[in-house]
């Protein structure tokens, strides 16, 4: 076989008609959770995964393969096998049931109960002074 | 076809949705037509899993089999400044190749699996990779417009329902940016250079210029198969589509330069908006994508070379107690 590519010219390449398989189970290890963090101050953010041996090599395949173009100050690896996770299926369990409102500050306003206090009892508003100006322009 | 699989012409008798759950199938189909994103562990039809391991599968090899081609030039490239930035290119095409085997990983088909799959020719790649770059201004038409058109698909497909291939797109895209802007650079110097470089950048377009209209893949068959994966958001966009917004936008900058499309009829007609052309020869591609290619034995055989020289390292390293887990997203 004759490539223009001179250094594959000089390989002698395995004929490959066999159908036979180069990759044995395993041989590309187990896998690890790649978190990147941009700068200090910043959360880490999980980006992908590497096949590797060792939280060593992880972090050396991390760095080459997530941070070749991306601003980073800090990575994380963590075997994928030591992530317990939530189900999807079980995502209904985050749903806020709208009993809960008591939780939201958007459920708290008593605005009209102090105008209505105040009315009542000749209490002067700290900011009628201000709406009427703006009123008056 | 860069993320448009090829899809086996004997499976087409079967419909996608037999035998799944009715009620599942229509929760999923809700979740995907709302927009949401579907995520490794989810239940999901089987052939929208087939399809999309297939697909991003055959990305990935696409990515580093590609790097091939460019990498021929790498020992012989024109000054230091143009052979640090190919190689950073090789680079960046070989990760991408890693990002993708990592999502289609998630389906649950191994890295193991997938490599013997290329090896062994059961999976595919992107035909135009079955060429050779015969000289240094070929690198440039691939870095520049073979880029473009993969650029489209995967911005395209990057829309996409499956989470993990959403993600993996969005970062190649990123990347891909440099890809192109270095691919046009070096089509500009080699264009507006001695007349000697306009004829080398000029004989590559003309090489280049069927695999480049191949690109996207044949025109699609209208069919309920299409149909059902355009509704699971597997495939986004038809074939000539893609490859007519690659026309509208890449043409009118390659005639900028002076150069000659070699299609006497390519034009964009000026009533209706469209891109008109000659077919391009789909025999042929269907020759090269089955094994007959100018380079198929050599992009293969490579490959299994390296996998069989560095294997004894992987070995070396692999520890008894080693346990695959699906990696999570
Ligand atoms: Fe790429
Ligand atoms: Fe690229």
């Amino acid at each position: 076989m004759s490539s223009i590519d001179p250094r594959i010219d000089r390989l002698e390449l395995p004929a490959n008609e066999d159908g036979k398989e180069v990759m044995n189970k395993l041989e590309q290890w187990e896998t690890y959770e790649v978190f990147h963090q941009k700068k200090r101050g910043d959360q880490h953010i999980h980006v992908g995964i590497v096949h590797a041996v060792t939280p060593e090599m992880a972090i050396i395949l991390a760095k080459e393969q997530y941070t070749r173009r991306r601003q980073t100050s800090n990575l994380w690896v963590v075997r994928t096998a030591d992530v317990t996770a939530t189900a999807y299926d079980d995502a209904d369990m985050f749903e806020s049931t709208p009993e809960k409102t008591y939780r939201e500050a958007s459920d708290y306003y008593c605005m009209d109960r102090i105008r209505k206090y105040q009315l009542e009892h000749g209490i002067k508003d700290r900011k009628e002074d201000r709406r009427k100006v703006k009123e008056a322009e | 076809m860069y993320g448009n699989a090829q899809i086996d012409p004997k499976e087409k008798a079967k419909s996608l949705t037999d035998g799944e759950d009715p009620v599942l199938l229509a929760e999923f189909e809700a979740r995907v037509s709302a927009g949401e994103k579907v995520e490794p562990k989810d239940w999901m039809p089987a052939a929208y899993r087939k399809q999309l391991i297939r697909m991003i599968e055959q990305h990935a090899h696409s990515e580093i089999i590609g790097a091939l081609p460019e990498g021929t030039w790498i020992t012989r490239a024109p000054g230091f400044r143009r052979k640090l930035a190919l190689m950073a290119k090789v680079q960046d095409e070989v990760g991408h190749a890693q990002l993708l085997y990592s999502a289609a990983e998630t389906l649950g088909k191994t890295r193991e699996d997938m490599i013997n799959d290329l090896i062994n020719g059961k999976s595919k790649y992107s035909n135009v990779f079955n060429y050779p770059a015969m000289t240094w201004a070929d690198t440039a038409i691939i870095a520049w417009l073979i880029d473009a058109g993969a650029i489209i698909n995967q911005v395209t497909n990057s829309k996409g329902s499956y989470g993990p291939y959403c993600r993996a797109l969005e970062r190649i895209c990123s990347e891909e940016s440099f890809h192109l802007k270095y691919g046009h650079d070096n089509v500009v110097y080699l264009a507006t250079g001695t007349p000697q470089q306009r004829d080398m950048v000029q004989d590559a377009l003309n090489r280049w210029w069927t695999p480049i209209m191949h690109f996207h893949g044949p025109p699609d068959k209208i069919s309920q198969h299409t149909e059902v994966l355009m509704k699971w958001k597997v495939k986004m966009a038809s074939n000539d589509d893609m490859r007519h917004k690659f026309l509208e936008e890449y043409v009118p900058k390659i005639w900028d330069l002076g150069l000659t499309i070699p299609d006497p009829n390519l034009r964009k007609n000026p009533d209706t908006g469209v891109w008109e052309y000659t077919e391009p020869d789909w025999e042929e591609f269907k020759r090269v994508i089955n094994g007959d290619g100018p380079c198929n034995k050599e992009r293969l055989q490579v490959r299994r070379w390296a996998e069989e020289k560095g294997a004894w390292v992987r070995k070396a390293l692999l520890k008894a107690e080693t346990k695959y887990t699906v990696p999570l997203a």
